[in-house]
Protein backbone atom coordinates (compact mmCIF):
# COMPACT_ATOMS: atom_id res chain seq x y z
CA UNK A 1 0.00 0.00 0.00
CA UNK A 2 1.54 3.13 -1.09
CA UNK A 3 1.78 6.31 1.73
CA UNK A 4 0.84 9.32 0.45
CA UNK A 5 1.85 12.69 2.12
CA UNK A 6 -1.40 15.02 1.78
CA UNK A 7 -0.09 18.39 1.19
CA UNK A 8 -3.24 19.11 3.86
CA UNK A 9 -3.13 16.58 6.14
CA UNK A 10 0.44 14.77 5.97
CA UNK A 11 1.43 11.05 5.11
CA UNK A 12 -1.19 8.88 5.19
CA UNK A 13 -2.02 5.64 4.09
CA UNK A 14 -3.59 5.11 0.28
CA UNK A 15 -6.79 3.68 1.32
CA UNK A 16 -7.85 7.21 2.26
CA UNK A 17 -6.80 8.52 -1.24
CA UNK A 18 -9.19 8.44 -4.32
CA UNK A 19 -6.71 8.36 -7.45
CA UNK A 20 -7.80 11.15 -10.12
CA UNK A 21 -5.89 9.87 -13.21
CA UNK A 22 -3.68 12.74 -15.27
CA UNK A 23 -2.76 16.30 -14.17
CA UNK A 24 -2.88 19.38 -15.68
CA UNK A 25 -5.14 18.47 -18.15
CA UNK A 26 -7.14 21.80 -18.40
CA UNK A 27 -10.46 21.56 -19.65
CA UNK A 28 -11.23 23.59 -22.65
CA UNK A 29 -12.80 26.92 -21.84
CA UNK A 30 -14.94 26.67 -24.82
CA UNK A 31 -16.12 22.63 -26.08
CA UNK A 32 -18.31 23.80 -28.38
CA UNK A 33 -15.15 25.33 -30.69
CA UNK A 34 -13.31 21.93 -30.42
CA UNK A 35 -13.33 19.30 -33.23
CA UNK A 36 -13.87 15.88 -32.63
CA UNK A 37 -10.41 15.13 -32.94
CA UNK A 38 -9.48 17.37 -29.91
CA UNK A 39 -11.99 16.97 -27.67
CA UNK A 40 -11.09 12.94 -28.13
CA UNK A 41 -7.45 13.96 -27.18
CA UNK A 42 -9.31 15.76 -24.21
CA UNK A 43 -11.27 12.92 -23.04
CA UNK A 44 -9.35 10.09 -23.57
CA UNK A 45 -5.94 10.22 -24.39
CA UNK A 46 -2.92 9.60 -21.85
CA UNK A 47 0.65 9.81 -21.62
CA UNK A 48 0.39 6.93 -19.51
CA UNK A 49 4.43 7.10 -19.15
CA UNK A 50 6.95 4.68 -17.71
CA UNK A 51 8.71 6.85 -15.54
CA UNK A 52 7.71 10.01 -13.88
CA UNK A 53 4.30 10.79 -13.77
CA UNK A 54 2.23 14.13 -12.80
CA UNK A 55 -1.09 12.65 -10.97
CA UNK A 56 -4.41 13.58 -9.14
CA UNK A 57 -5.40 12.51 -6.08
CA UNK A 58 -8.25 13.10 -3.50
CA UNK A 59 -8.31 12.81 -0.20
CA UNK A 60 -12.13 11.41 0.09
CA UNK A 61 -11.62 9.75 3.80
CA UNK A 62 -9.68 12.87 5.02
CA UNK A 63 -9.78 16.37 3.88
CA UNK A 64 -11.58 15.85 1.04
CA UNK A 65 -9.26 18.26 -1.01
CA UNK A 66 -7.67 17.07 -4.53
CA UNK A 67 -4.03 17.48 -4.91
CA UNK A 68 -1.33 16.74 -7.01
CA UNK A 69 1.90 14.42 -6.78
CA UNK A 70 5.03 13.21 -9.12
CA UNK A 71 5.01 9.24 -8.53
CA UNK A 72 7.63 7.20 -10.73
CA UNK A 73 5.65 4.31 -12.37
CA UNK A 74 7.78 2.14 -12.12
CA UNK A 75 9.28 1.66 -9.07
CA UNK A 76 6.19 3.68 -7.27
CA UNK A 77 8.15 6.06 -5.36
CA UNK A 78 6.20 9.66 -4.86
CA UNK A 79 8.81 12.28 -5.73
CA UNK A 80 6.56 14.75 -4.16
CA UNK A 81 3.32 15.87 -3.89
CA UNK A 82 1.60 19.59 -4.06
CA UNK A 83 -1.58 21.91 -3.99
CA UNK A 84 -3.71 21.69 -7.20
CA UNK A 85 -3.12 24.94 -9.02
CA UNK A 86 0.38 24.87 -7.76
CA UNK A 87 3.15 24.13 -10.64
CA UNK A 88 5.32 20.41 -9.46
CA UNK A 89 8.66 21.71 -7.59
CA UNK A 90 11.79 21.90 -9.73
CA UNK A 91 13.98 19.48 -10.94
CA UNK A 92 11.10 16.97 -10.53
CA UNK A 93 8.48 17.60 -13.46
CA UNK A 94 8.57 14.39 -15.35
CA UNK B 1 10.10 -30.66 -35.46
CA UNK B 2 7.76 -33.67 -35.43
CA UNK B 3 3.89 -34.09 -34.71
CA UNK B 4 3.01 -35.02 -31.58
CA UNK B 5 1.01 -38.04 -31.49
CA UNK B 6 0.85 -41.39 -29.48
CA UNK B 7 3.36 -42.69 -31.90
CA UNK B 8 5.83 -39.76 -31.10
CA UNK B 9 4.94 -40.42 -26.88
CA UNK B 10 5.38 -44.44 -27.04
CA UNK B 11 8.39 -43.75 -28.71
CA UNK B 12 10.24 -41.22 -26.74
CA UNK B 13 8.59 -43.49 -23.85
CA UNK B 14 10.96 -46.00 -24.59
CA UNK B 15 13.82 -44.00 -25.15
CA UNK B 16 13.55 -42.64 -21.83
CA UNK B 17 12.51 -39.04 -22.91
CA UNK B 18 16.35 -37.72 -24.03
CA UNK B 19 15.46 -37.18 -27.86
CA UNK B 20 12.28 -34.64 -27.61
CA UNK B 21 13.66 -32.08 -29.65
CA UNK B 22 13.40 -28.77 -29.07
CA UNK B 23 10.10 -27.30 -29.86
CA UNK B 24 11.13 -23.81 -31.43
CA UNK B 25 13.66 -22.07 -32.75
CA UNK B 26 16.14 -19.28 -31.48
CA UNK B 27 16.73 -17.35 -34.47
CA UNK B 28 19.03 -14.30 -34.80
CA UNK B 29 17.14 -11.08 -36.16
CA UNK B 30 17.14 -11.04 -39.88
CA UNK B 31 17.81 -7.74 -41.71
CA UNK B 32 14.37 -6.90 -42.62
CA UNK B 33 10.70 -8.69 -42.45
CA UNK B 34 7.70 -8.87 -44.53
CA UNK B 35 5.96 -8.21 -40.95
CA UNK B 36 7.07 -7.74 -37.13
CA UNK B 37 4.91 -8.07 -34.24
CA UNK B 38 6.13 -6.40 -31.17
CA UNK B 39 5.01 -8.98 -27.99
CA UNK B 40 5.25 -12.69 -27.94
CA UNK B 41 2.34 -13.13 -25.56
CA UNK B 42 -0.23 -15.28 -26.68
CA UNK B 43 -2.22 -12.48 -28.60
CA UNK B 44 1.19 -11.75 -30.74
CA UNK B 45 1.94 -15.44 -31.36
CA UNK B 46 -1.51 -16.60 -31.89
CA UNK B 47 -1.36 -13.20 -34.90
CA UNK B 48 2.12 -14.45 -36.17
CA UNK B 49 0.64 -18.16 -36.68
CA UNK B 50 -2.62 -16.50 -38.67
CA UNK B 51 -0.65 -14.34 -40.57
CA UNK B 52 1.58 -17.14 -41.91
CA UNK B 53 -1.01 -20.01 -41.65
CA UNK B 54 -4.35 -18.18 -43.45
CA UNK B 55 -2.16 -15.48 -45.53
CA UNK B 56 0.40 -16.41 -46.36
CA UNK B 57 2.67 -14.33 -44.88
CA UNK B 58 5.60 -16.28 -42.89
CA UNK B 59 8.63 -13.88 -43.54
CA UNK B 60 7.54 -12.44 -39.82
CA UNK B 61 9.45 -11.86 -37.14
CA UNK B 62 7.72 -11.69 -33.05
CA UNK B 63 9.90 -9.61 -31.27
CA UNK B 64 9.93 -10.30 -27.17
CA UNK B 65 11.75 -7.85 -24.56
CA UNK B 66 11.83 -10.75 -22.05
CA UNK B 67 10.58 -14.56 -22.80
CA UNK B 68 7.61 -15.35 -24.94
CA UNK B 69 4.68 -15.63 -22.53
CA UNK B 70 6.18 -14.30 -19.54
CA UNK B 71 3.67 -10.83 -19.34
CA UNK B 72 0.08 -11.21 -18.90
CA UNK B 73 -0.48 -14.58 -20.66
CA UNK B 74 1.62 -16.45 -17.73
CA UNK B 75 -0.20 -13.75 -15.38
CA UNK B 76 -3.61 -13.84 -15.87
CA UNK B 77 -6.47 -16.25 -14.30
CA UNK B 78 -7.22 -18.66 -17.70
CA UNK B 79 -11.28 -17.62 -17.43
CA UNK B 80 -12.54 -18.29 -21.32
CA UNK B 81 -16.47 -16.73 -21.44
CA UNK B 82 -18.34 -14.40 -24.20
CA UNK B 83 -21.04 -12.99 -22.39
CA UNK B 84 -20.73 -9.63 -22.97
CA UNK B 85 -23.26 -7.66 -23.69
CA UNK B 86 -23.08 -5.79 -27.00
CA UNK B 87 -23.64 -7.36 -30.49
CA UNK B 88 -19.82 -6.05 -31.43
CA UNK B 89 -18.29 -7.48 -28.30
CA UNK B 90 -20.31 -10.99 -28.50
CA UNK B 91 -19.39 -11.42 -32.38
CA UNK B 92 -16.00 -10.85 -31.11
CA UNK B 93 -15.06 -13.03 -27.57
CA UNK B 94 -17.84 -15.74 -29.03
CA UNK B 95 -15.39 -15.45 -32.54
CA UNK B 96 -12.58 -16.66 -30.10
CA UNK B 97 -15.05 -19.09 -28.21
CA UNK B 98 -15.28 -21.15 -31.34
CA UNK B 99 -11.42 -20.93 -32.03
CA UNK B 100 -10.74 -22.12 -28.79
CA UNK B 101 -12.92 -25.57 -29.15
CA UNK B 102 -10.81 -26.64 -31.67
CA UNK B 103 -7.68 -25.28 -30.93
CA UNK B 104 -5.62 -28.14 -29.23
CA UNK B 105 -6.50 -29.93 -32.43
CA UNK B 106 -5.70 -26.97 -34.73
CA UNK B 107 -1.90 -26.52 -33.19
CA UNK B 108 -1.05 -30.29 -32.02
CA UNK B 109 -0.81 -29.44 -28.92
CA UNK B 110 -2.88 -29.86 -25.69
CA UNK B 111 -3.99 -26.42 -24.60
CA UNK B 112 -6.19 -28.16 -22.03
CA UNK B 113 -9.53 -26.15 -23.10
CA UNK B 114 -12.19 -26.97 -20.23
CA UNK B 115 -15.34 -25.64 -20.89
CA UNK B 116 -16.61 -26.26 -16.75
CA UNK B 117 -18.92 -23.72 -16.79
CA UNK B 118 -18.55 -19.55 -15.69
CA UNK B 119 -20.93 -18.53 -12.97
CA UNK B 120 -21.40 -14.76 -12.52
CA UNK B 121 -22.86 -14.47 -8.82
CA UNK B 122 -25.48 -11.55 -8.32
CA UNK B 123 -25.56 -9.74 -4.51
CA UNK B 124 -28.04 -7.06 -5.23
CA UNK B 125 -31.50 -5.53 -7.18
CA UNK B 126 -29.05 -4.13 -9.65
CA UNK B 127 -26.34 -6.73 -10.17
CA UNK B 128 -29.35 -8.91 -11.02
CA UNK B 129 -31.14 -6.45 -13.62
CA UNK B 130 -27.83 -6.18 -14.79
CA UNK B 131 -26.90 -9.82 -15.37
CA UNK B 132 -30.24 -10.66 -17.23
CA UNK B 133 -30.16 -7.92 -19.12
CA UNK B 134 -26.77 -9.56 -20.48
CA UNK B 135 -28.67 -13.30 -20.37
CA UNK B 136 -31.65 -12.08 -22.49
CA UNK B 137 -29.22 -9.60 -24.80
CA UNK B 138 -26.52 -13.04 -24.75
CA UNK B 139 -29.68 -15.41 -26.03
CA UNK B 140 -30.73 -12.81 -28.64
CA UNK B 141 -27.11 -13.17 -30.12
CA UNK B 142 -26.77 -17.02 -30.35
CA UNK B 143 -24.44 -17.07 -27.04
CA UNK B 144 -25.75 -19.99 -24.22
CA UNK B 145 -26.34 -17.97 -21.18
CA UNK B 146 -29.21 -18.56 -18.38
CA UNK B 147 -30.06 -17.25 -15.11
CA UNK B 148 -29.88 -19.88 -12.06
CA UNK B 149 -31.44 -18.43 -8.35
CA UNK B 150 -29.48 -19.13 -5.44
CA UNK B 151 -30.37 -22.34 -4.79
CA UNK B 152 -29.81 -23.88 -8.50
CA UNK B 153 -26.11 -21.98 -8.01
CA UNK B 154 -25.49 -23.87 -5.23
CA UNK B 155 -26.36 -27.35 -7.10
CA UNK B 156 -24.16 -26.51 -9.94
CA UNK B 157 -21.18 -25.28 -7.25
CA UNK B 158 -21.83 -27.08 -3.52
CA UNK B 159 -18.80 -25.47 -2.18
CA UNK B 160 -20.81 -21.92 -2.92
CA UNK B 161 -22.33 -20.18 0.41
CA UNK B 162 -25.64 -19.20 -0.28
CA UNK B 163 -26.87 -18.64 3.42
CA UNK B 164 -29.13 -15.17 3.76
CA UNK B 165 -26.74 -14.04 6.85
CA UNK B 166 -24.00 -12.90 4.30
CA UNK B 167 -22.98 -9.50 4.08
CA UNK B 168 -23.72 -9.70 0.62
CA UNK B 169 -25.98 -13.14 0.28
CA UNK B 170 -25.61 -14.99 -3.24
CA UNK B 171 -29.39 -14.05 -4.75
CA UNK B 172 -28.73 -15.44 -8.15
CA UNK B 173 -25.75 -16.14 -10.79
CA UNK B 174 -25.76 -16.10 -14.15
CA UNK B 175 -24.31 -19.12 -15.77
CA UNK B 176 -22.13 -19.60 -19.22
CA UNK B 177 -21.77 -23.04 -19.49
CA UNK B 178 -19.78 -23.07 -22.42
CA UNK B 179 -17.21 -20.73 -20.56
CA UNK B 180 -14.44 -22.74 -19.05
CA UNK B 181 -10.52 -22.30 -18.50
CA UNK B 182 -7.60 -23.34 -20.50
CA UNK B 183 -3.97 -24.05 -19.84
CA UNK B 184 -2.03 -20.44 -20.07
CA UNK B 185 1.49 -21.48 -21.07
CA UNK B 186 0.32 -24.46 -23.06
CA UNK B 187 -1.52 -21.34 -25.48
CA UNK B 188 1.87 -19.73 -25.61
CA UNK B 189 4.22 -22.43 -26.36
CA UNK B 190 1.61 -23.77 -28.98
CA UNK B 191 0.95 -20.95 -30.97
CA UNK B 192 5.18 -20.55 -30.96
CA UNK B 193 5.78 -23.59 -31.80
CA UNK B 194 2.88 -23.70 -34.42
CA UNK B 195 4.07 -20.42 -35.63
CA UNK B 196 7.65 -21.32 -35.84
CA UNK B 197 7.12 -24.60 -38.27
CA UNK B 198 5.49 -22.15 -40.53
CA UNK B 199 8.89 -20.09 -40.71
CA UNK B 200 8.02 -17.00 -38.03
CA UNK B 201 11.13 -16.37 -36.11
CA UNK B 202 10.39 -15.53 -32.27
CA UNK B 203 13.27 -13.74 -31.58
CA UNK B 204 13.32 -13.56 -27.74
CA UNK B 205 15.38 -10.76 -25.06
CA UNK B 206 15.13 -8.48 -27.73
CA UNK B 207 13.42 -4.95 -26.90
CA UNK B 208 12.05 -2.36 -29.38
CA UNK B 209 13.46 0.53 -28.42
CA UNK B 210 12.43 2.73 -31.43
CA UNK B 211 9.82 2.76 -34.63
CA UNK B 212 11.59 4.44 -37.80
CA UNK B 213 9.54 5.90 -40.37
CA UNK B 214 10.05 8.02 -44.19
CA UNK B 215 9.33 11.29 -44.88
CA UNK B 216 5.80 10.30 -45.43
CA UNK B 217 5.24 9.18 -41.86
CA UNK B 218 5.55 5.28 -42.72
CA UNK B 219 6.90 2.83 -41.00
CA UNK B 220 10.22 1.17 -42.22
CA UNK B 221 11.89 -0.50 -39.32
CA UNK B 222 12.12 -1.22 -35.49
CA UNK B 223 15.29 -0.67 -33.72
CA UNK B 224 15.82 -2.97 -31.37
CA UNK B 225 18.66 -3.69 -28.72
CA UNK B 226 19.58 -6.67 -31.25
CA UNK B 227 19.98 -4.38 -34.19
CA UNK B 228 17.58 -2.43 -36.66
CA UNK B 229 15.37 -4.37 -38.38
CA UNK B 230 13.87 -3.37 -41.69
CA UNK B 231 9.97 -3.42 -42.77
CA UNK B 232 6.59 -2.26 -44.10
CA UNK B 233 3.99 -3.56 -41.37
CA UNK B 234 4.53 -3.56 -37.63
CA UNK B 235 2.07 -4.85 -35.04
CA UNK B 236 1.71 -3.83 -31.96
CA UNK B 237 0.93 -6.32 -29.33
CA UNK B 238 2.79 -4.88 -26.12
CA UNK B 239 -0.57 -5.01 -23.38
CA UNK B 240 0.50 -3.08 -20.73
CA UNK B 241 3.16 -1.65 -22.04
CA UNK B 242 1.44 -0.20 -25.73
CA UNK B 243 1.26 3.24 -24.68
CA UNK B 244 5.30 2.73 -24.24
CA UNK B 245 5.99 1.33 -27.55
CA UNK B 246 3.45 3.76 -29.67
CA UNK B 247 5.00 6.61 -28.31
CA UNK B 248 8.09 5.59 -30.33
CA UNK B 249 5.55 6.26 -33.69
CA UNK B 250 4.22 9.78 -31.81
CA UNK B 251 0.92 7.89 -31.05
CA UNK B 252 -0.77 9.16 -28.20
CA UNK B 253 -3.07 6.26 -26.88
CA UNK B 254 -6.68 6.18 -24.88
CA UNK B 255 -4.92 4.37 -22.88
CA UNK B 256 -4.08 3.45 -18.86
CA UNK B 257 -2.23 0.84 -17.41
CA UNK B 258 -2.92 -0.64 -13.64
CA UNK B 259 -1.51 -3.08 -11.92
CA UNK B 260 -3.94 -6.46 -11.59
CA UNK B 261 -3.01 -8.81 -8.79
CA UNK B 262 -3.81 -12.74 -8.96
CA UNK B 263 -2.81 -15.49 -6.82
CA UNK B 264 -2.83 -19.41 -6.06
CA UNK B 265 -3.45 -21.76 -3.15
CA UNK B 266 -1.31 -24.81 -2.04
CA UNK B 267 -3.27 -27.61 -4.93
CA UNK B 268 -5.59 -29.75 -3.44
CA UNK B 269 -7.89 -32.59 -4.35
CA UNK B 270 -10.67 -31.72 -7.11
CA UNK B 271 -13.36 -29.33 -5.09
CA UNK B 272 -14.00 -26.25 -7.37
CA UNK B 273 -16.32 -27.40 -10.45
CA UNK B 274 -16.42 -24.43 -12.41
CA UNK B 275 -15.25 -20.55 -12.25
CA UNK B 276 -17.23 -18.66 -9.92
CA UNK B 277 -17.17 -14.91 -10.58
CA UNK B 278 -18.61 -11.84 -8.35
CA UNK B 279 -17.95 -8.58 -9.65
CA UNK B 280 -19.89 -6.90 -6.74
CA UNK B 281 -17.64 -8.26 -3.96
CA UNK B 282 -14.70 -8.69 -6.38
CA UNK B 283 -13.17 -12.50 -6.55
CA UNK B 284 -13.20 -15.20 -8.94
CA UNK B 285 -11.57 -18.80 -8.73
CA UNK B 286 -11.21 -21.60 -10.65
CA UNK B 287 -9.17 -24.73 -10.00
CA UNK B 288 -6.19 -25.67 -11.95
CA UNK B 289 -5.51 -29.39 -13.38
CA UNK B 290 -3.14 -29.28 -10.53
CA UNK B 291 -5.42 -28.57 -7.45
CA UNK B 292 -4.22 -24.81 -6.90
CA UNK B 293 -7.40 -22.81 -6.51
CA UNK B 294 -6.12 -19.47 -8.65
CA UNK B 295 -7.86 -16.21 -7.51
CA UNK B 296 -8.16 -13.06 -9.29
CA UNK B 297 -8.43 -9.72 -7.34
CA UNK B 298 -9.12 -6.54 -8.82
CA UNK B 299 -6.79 -3.76 -10.16
CA UNK B 300 -4.93 -1.22 -7.84
CA UNK B 301 -6.45 2.27 -8.79
CA UNK B 302 -3.36 4.09 -9.89
CA UNK B 303 -1.06 3.49 -12.83
CA UNK B 304 2.08 1.65 -12.54
CA UNK B 305 4.14 -0.60 -14.42
CA UNK B 306 5.70 -2.35 -11.32
CA UNK B 307 4.20 -5.59 -11.63
CA UNK B 308 3.00 -5.78 -8.35
CA UNK B 309 0.18 -4.17 -6.34
CA UNK B 310 -0.95 -3.26 -2.52
CA UNK B 311 -1.57 -6.54 -0.45
CA UNK B 312 -5.08 -4.43 0.36
CA UNK B 313 -6.37 -5.47 -2.72
CA UNK B 314 -5.54 -9.36 -2.58
CA UNK B 315 -6.60 -8.94 1.08
CA UNK B 316 -9.91 -7.64 0.12
CA UNK B 317 -10.78 -10.19 -2.51
CA UNK B 318 -9.68 -12.97 -0.16
CA UNK B 319 -12.21 -11.51 2.51
CA UNK B 320 -14.89 -11.99 -0.31
CA UNK B 321 -13.13 -15.63 -1.49
CA UNK B 322 -13.77 -17.14 2.67
CA UNK B 323 -17.14 -15.42 2.97
CA UNK B 324 -18.38 -16.76 -0.46
CA UNK B 325 -16.76 -20.51 0.35
CA UNK B 326 -16.50 -20.80 4.29
CA UNK B 327 -14.54 -24.17 3.26
CA UNK B 328 -11.68 -22.24 1.79
CA UNK B 329 -10.31 -20.16 5.10
CA UNK B 330 -7.96 -22.77 6.40
CA UNK B 331 -6.73 -22.95 2.66
CA UNK B 332 -2.55 -21.59 2.97
CA UNK B 333 -1.65 -19.23 -0.38
CA UNK B 334 1.62 -19.84 -2.17
CA UNK B 335 2.01 -16.77 -4.44
CA UNK B 336 0.86 -13.70 -5.27
CA UNK B 337 1.46 -11.27 -8.59
CA UNK B 338 0.95 -8.55 -10.11
CA UNK B 339 0.64 -7.84 -14.07
CA UNK B 340 0.11 -4.61 -16.14
CA UNK B 341 -3.43 -4.62 -18.27
CA UNK B 342 -3.88 -1.42 -20.29
CA UNK B 343 -7.39 -0.22 -19.37
CA UNK B 344 -9.84 1.74 -22.49
CA UNK B 345 -11.92 3.90 -21.79
CA UNK B 346 -15.24 2.08 -22.50
CA UNK B 347 -13.37 -1.23 -21.36
CA UNK B 348 -13.00 -2.92 -24.61
CA UNK B 349 -9.96 -3.29 -27.05
CA UNK B 350 -8.17 -1.13 -29.52
CA UNK B 351 -7.86 -3.72 -32.87
CA UNK B 352 -7.07 -2.00 -36.26
CA UNK B 353 -4.77 0.35 -37.85
CA UNK B 354 -3.76 3.56 -36.70
CA UNK B 355 -2.84 7.36 -37.95
CA UNK B 356 0.56 6.10 -38.87
CA UNK B 357 0.78 3.91 -42.22
CA UNK B 358 1.91 0.72 -41.63
CA UNK B 359 1.60 0.70 -37.89
CA UNK B 360 -1.18 -1.49 -36.73
CA UNK B 361 -2.35 -1.77 -32.95
CA UNK B 362 -3.74 -4.77 -30.75
CA UNK B 363 -4.27 -3.39 -27.35
CA UNK B 364 -6.51 -2.41 -24.40
CA UNK B 365 -7.73 -6.12 -23.63
CA UNK B 366 -7.55 -4.32 -19.83
CA UNK B 367 -8.68 -6.96 -17.25
CA UNK B 368 -9.71 -9.89 -19.48
CA UNK B 369 -7.74 -10.57 -22.47
CA UNK B 370 -6.57 -14.28 -22.34
CA UNK B 371 -10.51 -15.63 -23.17
CA UNK B 372 -10.07 -13.70 -26.81
CA UNK B 373 -6.19 -14.65 -27.32
CA UNK B 374 -7.05 -16.96 -30.58
CA UNK B 375 -10.04 -14.89 -32.00
CA UNK B 376 -7.61 -11.41 -31.25
CA UNK B 377 -4.59 -13.24 -33.30
CA UNK B 378 -6.93 -14.13 -35.95
CA UNK B 379 -8.89 -10.96 -36.77
CA UNK B 380 -5.70 -9.32 -36.52
CA UNK B 381 -3.56 -11.06 -38.19
CA UNK B 382 -6.50 -10.14 -40.99
CA UNK B 383 -6.35 -6.71 -40.47
CA UNK B 384 -2.23 -6.67 -41.11
CA UNK B 385 -2.20 -9.08 -44.25
CA UNK B 386 -5.31 -7.03 -46.07
CA UNK B 387 -4.62 -3.71 -44.81
CA UNK B 388 -7.97 -3.52 -43.89
CA UNK B 389 -10.10 -4.20 -40.74
CA UNK B 390 -11.63 -7.78 -40.32
CA UNK B 391 -15.07 -7.40 -40.37
CA UNK B 392 -14.81 -8.50 -36.55
CA UNK B 393 -12.91 -6.28 -35.40
CA UNK B 394 -13.90 -3.24 -37.55
CA UNK B 395 -16.10 -1.45 -35.04
CA UNK B 396 -13.08 -1.90 -32.44
CA UNK B 397 -11.26 0.91 -34.00
CA UNK B 398 -9.11 3.91 -32.41
CA UNK B 399 -10.90 6.18 -33.99
CA UNK B 400 -14.64 4.95 -32.31
CA UNK B 401 -12.96 7.54 -29.20
CA UNK B 402 -13.54 10.51 -31.88
CA UNK B 403 -16.47 9.51 -33.25
CA UNK B 404 -18.16 8.17 -29.99
CA UNK B 405 -19.09 4.89 -31.21
CA UNK B 406 -17.94 3.56 -27.97
CA UNK B 407 -18.71 -0.46 -27.09
CA UNK B 408 -19.09 0.28 -23.16
CA UNK B 409 -19.20 -3.19 -21.47
CA UNK B 410 -18.09 -1.71 -17.75
CA UNK B 411 -20.16 -4.20 -16.52
CA UNK B 412 -18.95 -7.39 -18.41
CA UNK B 413 -15.61 -6.79 -17.68
CA UNK B 414 -15.25 -8.33 -14.61
CA UNK B 415 -13.21 -6.27 -12.68
CA UNK B 416 -14.42 -3.05 -11.47
CA UNK B 417 -11.76 -0.15 -11.60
Amino acid sequence: MLLIDCPYCGPRPEIEFRYGGEAHLARPHDPSTLSDEEWASFLYRRSNPKGRFAERWRHVHGCGQFFNAIRDTVSDKFACTYKTGDAPPDGVAP
Amino acid sequence: MGTFSFGSLLRNAMAGHKDWPRQWRAPDPKPAYDAIIVGAGGHGLATAYYLAKEHGVRNVAVLEKGWLGGGNTGRNTTIIRSNYLWEESEALYDHAVKLWEGLSHELNYNVMYSPRGVLMLAHNIHDIQVFKRHVHANRLAGIDNEWLTAEQAKEFCPPLNIAPGMRYPVLGAALRRRGGVARYDAVAWGYARAADRLGVDIIQNCEVKGIRRDANGAVTGVETTRGDIATKKIGVVAAGHTSVVMSMADVRMPLESFPLQALVSEPVKPVMPCVVMSNTIHAYISQSDKGELVIGAGTDQYISYSQTGGLHITTHTLDAICELFPMFRRMRMLRNWGGIVDVTPDRSPIIGKTPVPGLFVNCGWGTGGFKATPGSGHVFAATIARDEPHPIAAPFTMERFVTGRLIDEAAAAAVAH
